[in-house]
């Protein structure tokens, strides 16, 4: 199948700071992806050469096999502006209109505004939305023009949980229609609710790119570090071991279940010490991952 | 372009869009909204010209009594009208619009440069037009300004080609500063341009020095030009000349600039 979304060997630069370096991603018809990670990590500016605003120094992008710098690759595209972008003067359904008459086939203004609940306020200019509102507009208006692909940066952030699952419920029926979605998160619980497929993103490089299931069993994971004489083949054998580093003598394991480890290490017999159990955070999970363990850093699934 | 032919997501097969003379009025549509939604940018730009005539042309008996002088008179504030329009709407407005996050999102959908553009200046000609109205009223009603009715036709067509130097400096000036010093910048240019080209006092009235520096400018071209068209007074042999010369000038500005603000925000 031939993807809708193909980054290839994508490097790009502002001045000194490398934001992404070496990433590539395919994305097929009926995915709903999810790009996690830190603040700074190089989502954005990843949607931004895919939504065709920036283009990389080097390596290619293409959106449905075209440029995306071009319009006519953007046809079947939806992206959102950020809340605080929106025209402060015009009307909703000015704005609807607007974005609508861009596609030869848009969504009506009450469609649109029934699927995300924002019916009454057709004729409030933007500037007097609440930030919820305004958020729930911003995502609404990806969907105009009835997009095969939906880039949402950020989708839910500044709402309250009521309104964040109401956004989601929306995005997930629009998917349902056969949608793909790209969204960018640094909630994990955002790509929880709503992708399949999970990119986890840091430093610029894609450290993991896998099912949701998958890369949930990583970053639940526990970071136990010990002082042993044991070698690192043993430590890698005890129970749920993921990854292991030495440093002298003193270990540093990352495990998916610290209890059933800690039974496993004891009944081992193994000579220990200074045994210490901390939960592993999320960019912390992945980078002590790919840094010691050689995980694959992409994980292709298969297409 | 290769197309994604996979089981047919929404959207997915590339359609050809809406034609582009419907994306330029939808641009266009777009541009008239957001300004008159703040009246007094508009209603400030309508009546200053306006005034102008009713302070300093109406009772001024000498100009006002006599139809040539008084017809040209009229030409030479609709001349400073879209001078102004122009360089506020593409000066100050395009500079505005850069520092709003939505017009990264507007570059996102599925239309050019071309579309966001024409769509503009169709809106900002119209902007001038509508501000000419007022302007020749007060002509008409309270001088001896007078001209036929196809010559006023023409001339506010004419008015707008002799205008188009200023729309590409207002893009100039538009995409190279930040909208605190573009707005300083176009005011800047905008009032020694328009009196020393003789918009405010007849250039006819200029000591010789001043007149010969002001043939050389783009504000005099054009006020000699739209003048011919109104009362058949010949312009200065060089008036096309300059005029194009300096609309050149300021559309390789506005191009430079362009390219500039494009590299620097979206490469």
């Amino acid at each position: 199948m031939e993807p809708i979304v193909s980054v290839r060997d994508v490097r790009r630069t502002f001045g000194d700071v490398v934001a992404l370096d070496g990433v590539s991603l395919d994305v097929h018809p009926g995915e709903i992806v999810g790009l996690l990670g830190p603040n700074g990590a190089g989502k954005t500016t990843l949607l931004s050469l895919i939504n065709g605003l920036r283009k990389p120094d080097s390596g290619t992008v293409r959106l449905f096999g075209g440029d995306p710098r071009r319009a006519s690759s953007r046809f079947g595209l939806g992206t959102t502006p950020q809340e605080t972008g929106l025209p402060a003067t015009l009307k909703v359904g000015e704005v609807i209109d607007f974005v609508g008459g861009h596609y030869s086939d848009p969504m009506g203004r009450d469609e649109l505004l029934d699927r995300f609940d924002l019916r009454d306020l057709v004729t409030r200019q933007t500037g007097g939305l609440s930030g919820g509102q305004k958020r729930r507009l911003a995502v609404a208006l990806s969907l105009v023009g009835r997009p095969s692909l939906v880039l949402l940066d950020e989708p839910t952030t500044g709402l309250d949980v009521e309104g964040r699952r109401a956004l989601w419920q929306a995005l997930r029926d629009y998917h349902a229609e056969g949608s793909t979605i790209i969204l960018t998160s640094h909630y994990l619980e955002e790509v929880e609710a709503l992708a399949e497929r999970v990119v986890v993103v840091g430093s610029g490089r894609i450290l993991a790119d896998d099912r949701l299931g998958q890369v949930l069993a990583h970053v639940n994971a526990r970071r136990v570090s010990l002082c042993t004489g044991a070698a690192e083949t043993d430590l890698a054998a005890l129970p749920t071991v993921t990854a292991v580093q030495t440093d002298g003598d003193r270990a540093h394991l990352l495990v998916s279940d610290s209890d059933a480890f800690v039974r496993g290490l004891v009944a081992s017999g193994t000579e220990f010490s200074g045994l210490e159990v901390r939960g592993a955070s999320l960019e912390e999970a992945f980078l002590s991952l790919t840094g010691t363990a050689g995980m694959p850093e992409t994980e292709e699934v298969a297409a | 372009m290769s197309t994604a032919t996979a089981p047919a997501p929404i959207g997915a097969t590339p359609r050809p869009g809406p034609s582009l003379p419907s994306l330029v009025l939808l641009h266009a549509k777009f541009s008239v909204l957001e300004t008159i939604r703040i009246p007094i940018a508009v209603v400030g730009n309508l009546l200053f010209p306006t005034l102008a005539m009713v302070f300093f042309v109406v009772p001024n008996a000498t100009v006002a009594d006599n139809p040539v002088f008084a017809t040209a008179a009229v030409g030479q504030l609709a001349m400073f009208s879209v001078m102004s329009t122009f360089l506020f709407t593409f000066g100050s407005g395009v500079a505005e619009d850069r520092a709003l996050p939505f017009d990264g999102y507007v570059r996102t959908l599925p239309a050019g440069v071309a579309p966001r553009m024409l769509g503009r200046v169709l809106a900002g000609c119209l902007f001038a037009l509508v501000s000419l109205v007022p302007l020749g009223v007060v002509g008409a009603l309270l001088t001896a300004a007078t001209a036929p009715p196809a010559t006023v036709v023409l001339a506010a067509l004419m008015v707008l080609v002799v205008g188009l130097p200023f729309l590409m400096l207002g893009l100039a000036i538009g995409y190279r500063m930040s909208s605190k010093a573009a707005i300083a910048v176009v005011q800047a240019v905008l009032f020694p341009l328009a009196f020393a080209g003789g918009l405010f006092l007849p250039a006819e009235m200029f000591p010789a020095w001043l007149n010969a520096f002001s043939q050389a400018l783009p504000s005099r071209a054009g006020r000699d030009l739209l003048i011919q068209v109104l009362t058949g007074q010949e312009a200065y042999s060089l008036a096309l000349p300059v005029l194009i010369a300096w609309g050149l000038v300021f559309t390789a500005l506005a191009v430079l600039a362009y390219r500039r603000d494009e590299g620097r925000r979206f490469n």
